[in-house]
């Protein structure tokens, strides 16, 4: 078990390398399931906001989604 | 199936929906195989009278790392030139979703390599033709992204943004071909021209795998950012209303 985290003297290296690449590629899986649903409420917030406006005017779509980029 | 409904949006937002997972699966266990293989199979040192010390283990992420860093790049410039062409809107946003994936991954090959080169070459970074070329790629990807959110219109963000990418594109064979030193008897050199038939099976195995689970991951990432960008650029879609509806919900 020691043999296996010490590397043979060199587990600070071997270590560092794997720990960054599934730290970040784990921080990326996060980042990407929070911005889903960020995205999913802002866009929620949206329609609802728009919806009354929609069925009060006859006027057909709503006013694209401003300042939103993506 | 036909390919050519799915360069719709509407079309393409479940069907990335579906693969996520799948990708997602196949990229856990190819990269635990690998990890298993190169940690519990592979024996510590390799080679004989000159062997390889334990260190050479990073192996099994910088090479994966780095192949990714190269072929997403490439991706990134298929997808913009394809959008530059055909004008087509889910090109440019297949291409902006691969950038940061691809970035993460020029980070990690120039972050192993050199958690490598110190114990192996006694240096962290060296100007060598390939680290160099390797530090301009991910200077590329991040000049994609910024440039794509320095510029406000959408369709304006996403040509300029293409056509830096395919100008970047002469960095990936230069990335390929930098080997200074084509004779390692005759000079010393960081990186060596290597062919996969002259390396050790029991490294070969464990970095295939990993490369592939590399890839998998990158698609399931890619997928997922891809069905964010899909549903923000087609809020006013009838489409894409019932879903953003019906995720709500969930």
């Amino acid at each position: 078990m020691m043999a296996f985290f010490s590397q043979g003297g060199y587990g600070g290296y071997v270590w560092g390398a794997f720990g960054m690449t599934f730290g970040l590629l784990l921080i990326e899986i996060l980042q990407l399931r929070a911005s889903q649903r960020k995205t999913l409420t802002r866009l929620s917030r949206l329609l609802r906001l728009r919806a009354p406006r929609q069925t009060a005017s006859s006027a057909g779509r709503a006013q694209g989604t401003a300042g939103t980029k993506s | 199936m036909n390919w050519f409904k799915l360069a719709s949006p509407a079309a393409f937002y479940p069907f990335a929906g579906r693969l996520i997972p799948r990708f997602g699966l196949a990229a856990l266990v190819l990269v635990l195989i690998g990890f298993d293989w190169g940690f519990f199979l592979t024996s510590d040192q390799l080679g004989g009278s000159n062997p390889q010390k334990e260190y050479y283990r990073i192996i099994f992420v910088h090479v994966p790392a780095a192949w990714m860093s190269m072929w997403l790049y490439l991706v990134l410039a298929a997808w913009s030139a394809i959008g530059l062409v055909f004008n087509t809107r889910l090109s440019f946003m297949m291409a902006k979703a691969v950038a940061p994936t691809g970035a993460i991954f020029t980070f990690l090959a120039l972050w192993t390599g050199a958690l490598w080169g110190r114990p192996s070459w006694g240096t962290y970074w060296d100007w060598d033709p390939r680290l160099t070329s390797e530090l301009l790629l991910f200077f590329l990807y991040i000049g994609y992204i910024a440039l794509h959110s320095a510029i406000d219109d959408t369709r304006r963000a996403d040509r300029a943004a293409a056509l830096l990418a395919i100008v970047g594109l002469v960095m990936v064979p230069v990335i390929f071909l930098s080997i200074n030193c084509p004779d390692p008897t005759q000079c010393a050199s960081l990186h060596q021209r290597s062919d996969p038939g002259s390396i050790h099976l029991s490294i070969l195995i464990p970095m295939l795998s990993m490369t592939l689970g590399f890839w998998a991951y990158s698609f399931a990432a890619v997928f997922a950012r891809l069905r964010t960008i899909i549903l923000t650029r087609e809020a006013d879609s009838a489409w894409a209303r019932e879903v953003i509806a019906q995720e709500a919900r969930t």
